[in-house]
């Protein structure tokens, strides 16, 4: 207990109840112009199809709206607040100028079917971000299309198997390792492939001789993060895609953890024949409580033909417009291009930045997960010793001996005024605590939170139930998961 | 950097505490031959005034201040202020997806919202915390379809969003769902005797959207029936949100996918935007995406969770509903919101001024051209049939500032020049009176040059 003021106090925070639970009727936020056409019978109009009654949409005053969701929002974390420490999210500073120039109003109310000879502005942010990304993944193509990462890895996959079925076979399995992302094997499934598990070797990284093994004109491709969910780079990335490529195998990368790489190394480079973004990682869009993303997919100069459509053209006369004409397409991955107004955000972002910004990123990334790895160590069990890049992965392993696990120390640690830091991933280690602390945090805030987490350490030791009934300050404390899933309440009624 | 919060002589300290001599040290882990020795090539750094003022330049070449008459899935709607105000407070635009729940109670609660304003809306039971979009959204509803029914096909309406119907043979084509379109007839409404014939035993759904791509309201009930006597499901897929005000929803529906862009979110070039599936409790844990519920905490507090987590992808891995992650999550809050603002009564007022002006925009256009699919009551789109290319006249059109409607030739070549137009609350009278005597100008010039052409012959 002795640190836990250094960063957060508490203090008031207003109830709120849900919004239904303040509707009387007859109050109202809303005013709509007079009418400048005559008015009509809906019932003439619309027939049978007439809508009777809205039930219980709420009817409530403007102020009250405006409290409502004030007094909601101070009931989150936000990186707004403090260090959000969560691995593989890549929780970075939102700049607010992004916000700013998105809301234009020509790109704001742009619609997607407007003339091309309206949409020049448009269509010159989706050519300039497309050229910025294919230069600092080093491939030759890309697609902004996919709506989020997993949607990109959809596409890559779908680009994988027509590959392959131009070849006359689009072959059966995906080789995914032990370590990756959720949303890996749940995509080869989607685009029908099997999947076949890939073993990491004590180094936490591809075992290159079982891959070696594993490999066969039966795999599509192996899919890999990297550097891996440990924060290891594939040090034998090399050997791995010439694996892959003597078998006619592809390398897809899951650019989940492209902000340890940025402006250092690029995958095209190093073997990669396609991969996603995370616009909203590596390119500071805001996470926004759980969305939107943006998860483009850049691809090497064989894989184009199979991009979706439409791609965007230089025109003979200089001007840009979308070409629809791609038979060997895979074709939509949604409506329309893409979530556009990410593009905007991530396209002001490498403005932002520039060459020497980026690179400074990812060196700051990589160089504030190295310190937080060596304040913390001694305090908790480091299970793979190989270095760090831009996040560190640590075990409950000593403090499981007195019966406090990482999900514990995590709700603990937000007593302390911090997000937590993802718990139990990657699944190779168990009870992981999966640290990235992003190039936003200053020394000051990466020093309060290795003195958190080095004073959780002492709890567990001296007064174990403490951590495991935590967090004590929140409004509410542990809730009921068990009870939510067994009888889910998914929305509210009268009573 | 501006954005990065570390002095030199910081990045001196860190780097001694952890005992490197130089950053390079850090990146040795990287084979040498892979390293980038160079600057990207990108352009050079840029201060926030040059950042806006490059913005400001994109945005006035992209249709800045016209006035537009295209719908067909992303409509333009008053968004009320404060959705900005509220969604830009840093606590909903800057957190992470809301896993731990205890510091995450604003997203959670408000999400709970948006699934119970969605399910009285859409008249379904369940709605979850929403999808990417709405062609996503029933892409995904059909795939559920076929997951609850064990069947492998699905009937899909000729007037479902053509875009919507590519997202989705994209996906159906590697999971072995065979989809079979059924045609619309002269009223712009689903041809129900055609769909009588094609249902089969092997039918998982039928999808249908309503109001759909020409505006035309279906009839849902006799659809229904029609799918659920041969054991198959209803699918319903809406994209103009706002058509629930005044619309009777798709109650006959077993799972609705709708597109919330209507309800508060910006065209924005036709993305982010919104996806949400509503259905029935019983098929709640075949629906994939995100899902928030209500429970208590250890003193008996109301609090939500993510819950059902089971049928996600971070649990199932290969074996999940879908592959699925984020939802969107910042845009939800923005429908939520909207939906809050105009509430009971402003959603049917709001509702009534975009059949109102689209009721005197069919009239006026009726006295000139043909309208087509009159048969059926329309929400706020319809199909204006000209003699002329509809390219032609919306290249006049743009030269008053105004978007004409969307021609339908790239879609449905066999409506000839036909284009889908669009009014909202937002269309003022007198750009419909000035696109109406634009049509007519086209009508009458077609006609007298073709007059004049049989005199020609005639002669």
């Amino acid at each position: 207990m002795k640190h836990i003021t250094r960063k957060a106090t508490r203090h008031i925070s207003q109830n709120e109840g849900l919004i239904f639970e303040k509707s009387s009727p007859g109050k109202a936020a809303w005013k709509l112009p007079p009418l400048d056409v005559p008015d009509v019978d809906t019932r003439q109009l619309l027939g049978a199809s007439e809508r009777k009654d809205l039930g219980n949409v709420p009817e409530v005053s403007e102020i009250e709206i405006i409290r409502h969701f004030t007094r909601l929002s101070t009931w989150n974390y936000a990186i707004d607040l403090g260090m959000y420490p969560l691995g593989s999210c890549t929780m970075k500073y939102n700049p607010r100028v992004n916000e700013v120039v998105s809301r234009f109003e020509g790109l704001a109310n742009g619609h997607p079917y407007q003339p091309e000879r309206i949409s020049q502005g448009a269509l010159r942010i989706l050519k300039t971000l497309s050229e910025c990304l294919i230069e600092i993944t080093g491939m030759d193509a890309i697609t902004l299309q996919p709506a989020a990462g997993a949607q990109g890895e959809l596409t890559g996959l779908l680009m994988v198997r027509a590959h392959h079925q131009s070849k006359g076979h689009p072959r059966k399995r995906i080789l995914i390792p032990d370590s990756a992302h959720g949303t890996n094997p749940a995509t080869a499934a989607t685009v029908g492939y099997a999947v076949e598990n890939l073993k990491s070797n004590s180094a936490g990284m591809v075992d290159v001789a079982a891959l070696a093994v594993q490999m066969n004109e039966e795999v599509a491709a192996l899919m890999l993060t990297n550097p891996n969910t440990l924060g290891v780079f594939e040090q034998e990335i090399h050997k791995i895609a010439d694996i892959m490529h003597a078998k006619g195998g592809l390398l897809y990368m899951d650019g989940a953890n492209m902000n340890a790489l940025v402006g250092k190394v690029r995958p095209g480079d190093f073997g990669v024949d396609l991969m996603h973004l995370n616009l909203h990682k590596t390119f500071s869009t805001p996470h926004g409580g759980g969305g939107p993303g943006s998860g483009p997919v850049a691809v090497k100069k064989f894989l184009e033909p199979f991009l979706p459509k439409p791609v965007v053209i230089t025109k003979p006369d200089g001007s840009l417009g979308f070409e629809y004409d791609r038979p060997q397409s895979v074709g939509r991955v949604r409506a329309f291009y893409g979530n556009f107004g990410m593009f905007v955000r991530a396209l002001a972002y490498i403005f932002a930045n520039g060459p020497d910004g980026l690179r400074q990123t990812t060196e700051d990334a990589v160089l504030n997960a190295n310190y937080i790895r060596k304040g913390l160590e001694g305090s908790y069990d480091l299970p793979y010793p190989t270095p760090s890049m831009h996040e560190v992965v640590f075990s409950d392993k000593l403090q499981a001996k007195n019966g406090v696990r990482t999900m514990d120390i995590a709700k603990r640690l937000i007593d302390y005024g911090f997000h937590p830091y993802t718990t139990a991933f990657p699944l190779i280690v168990p009870g992981a605590l999966m640290i990235e602390p992003t190039e936003s945090e200053p020394k000051e805030e990466m020093d309060l939170f290795i003195e958190a987490m080095r004073s959780i350490a002492e709890e567990v030791e001296e007064d174990p139930q403490l951590v495991l009934t935590a967090p004590h300050n929140t409004r509410v404390s542990r809730l009921d998961e068990v009870m939510a899933a067994r009888k889910p309440i998914l929305r509210w009624k009268p009573q | 950097m501006r954005y990065l919060p570390k002095s030199p002589a910081d990045r001196e300290a860190i780097l001694k505490a952890i005992g490197a001599r130089s950053i390079d040290d850090l990146f040795a882990p990287i084979p040498a031959e892979y390293r980038l020795n160079r600057d990207l090539n990108i352009p050079r750094q840029m201060s926030e005034s040059e950042i806006v003022d490059w913005f400001r330049d994109r945005s006035r070449e992209n249709g800045d201040s016209y006035t537009s008459f295209l719908g067909a899935g992303a409509y333009l709607h008053y968004r009320p202020v404060i959705i900005d105000s509220l969604i830009s407070r840093g606590e909903f635009l800057t957190a992470y997806t809301p896993y731990q729940a205890e510091v995450s109670q604003g997203t959670l609660q408000s999400i709970f919202e948006f699934q119970t304003m969605i399910c009285e809306l859409t008249g379904m039971e369940v709605a979850n915390a929403s999808m990417y979009d709405g062609s996503t959204a029933t892409t995904e509803a059909v795939m559920m379809a076929v997951r609850l029914t064990g069947r492998h096909s699905a009937l899909i309406a000729g007037s479902v969003h053509p875009e919507y119907r590519e997202v989705l043979s994209t996906y159906a084509r590697h999971q072995g769902i065979a989809l079979t379109e059924v045609g619309f007839l002269e009223t712009g409404r689903i041809d129900l005797r055609k769909l009588e014939q094609s249902v089969a035993p092997e039918t998982a759904c039928v999808l249908l959207q309503s109001p759909n791509f020409f505006g035309t309201i279906e009839d849902v009930e006799a659809v229904a029936d029609i799918a659920h006597k041969n054991g198959a499901m209803l699918v319903i897929s809406i994209a103009e949100a706002v058509s629930l005000g005044i619309v009777e929803p798709p109650r006959q529906a077993d799972i609705v996918a709708m597109e919330g862009q209507s309800f508060g979110v910006p065209p924005s070039f036709g993305g982010p935007y919104c996806g949400v599936i509503a259905t029935r409790e019983q098929y709640v844990r075949q629906m994939p995406g995100r899902l928030v519920g209500q429970t208590t905490d250890r003193n008996g507090k109301r609090g939500f969770v993510l819950t059902l987590a089971t049928r996600e992808q971070h649990i199932r891995r290969e074996k999940a509903t879908s592959n699925i992650c984020t939802n969107q999550a910042l845009i939800a809050l923005m429908v939520n919101i909207f939906m809050t603002v105009y509430g009971k009564v402003g959603l049917r007022e709001l509702a009534k001024q975009n059949l109102a002006k689209t009721a005197y925009a069919v009239r006026q256009f009726s006295k000139h051209a043909e309208v087509l699919f009159s048969g059926a009551p329309r929400f706020n789109e319809f199909v204006v049939q000209t003699s002329e290319d509809p390219y032609a006249i919306n290249s006049r059109i743009l030269g008053h500032k105004i978007v004409g409607g969307l021609p339908l030739k790239k879609f449905y070549p066999e409506l000839g020049n036909a284009a889908l137009w669009c009014c909202t609350e937002m269309t003022r009278r007198s750009a419909i009176d000035t696109a109406v005597g634009l049509v007519a100008e086209s009508q009458r010039a077609v006609k007298s040059a073709s007059e004049a052409d049989v005199e020609e012959v005639a002669r």
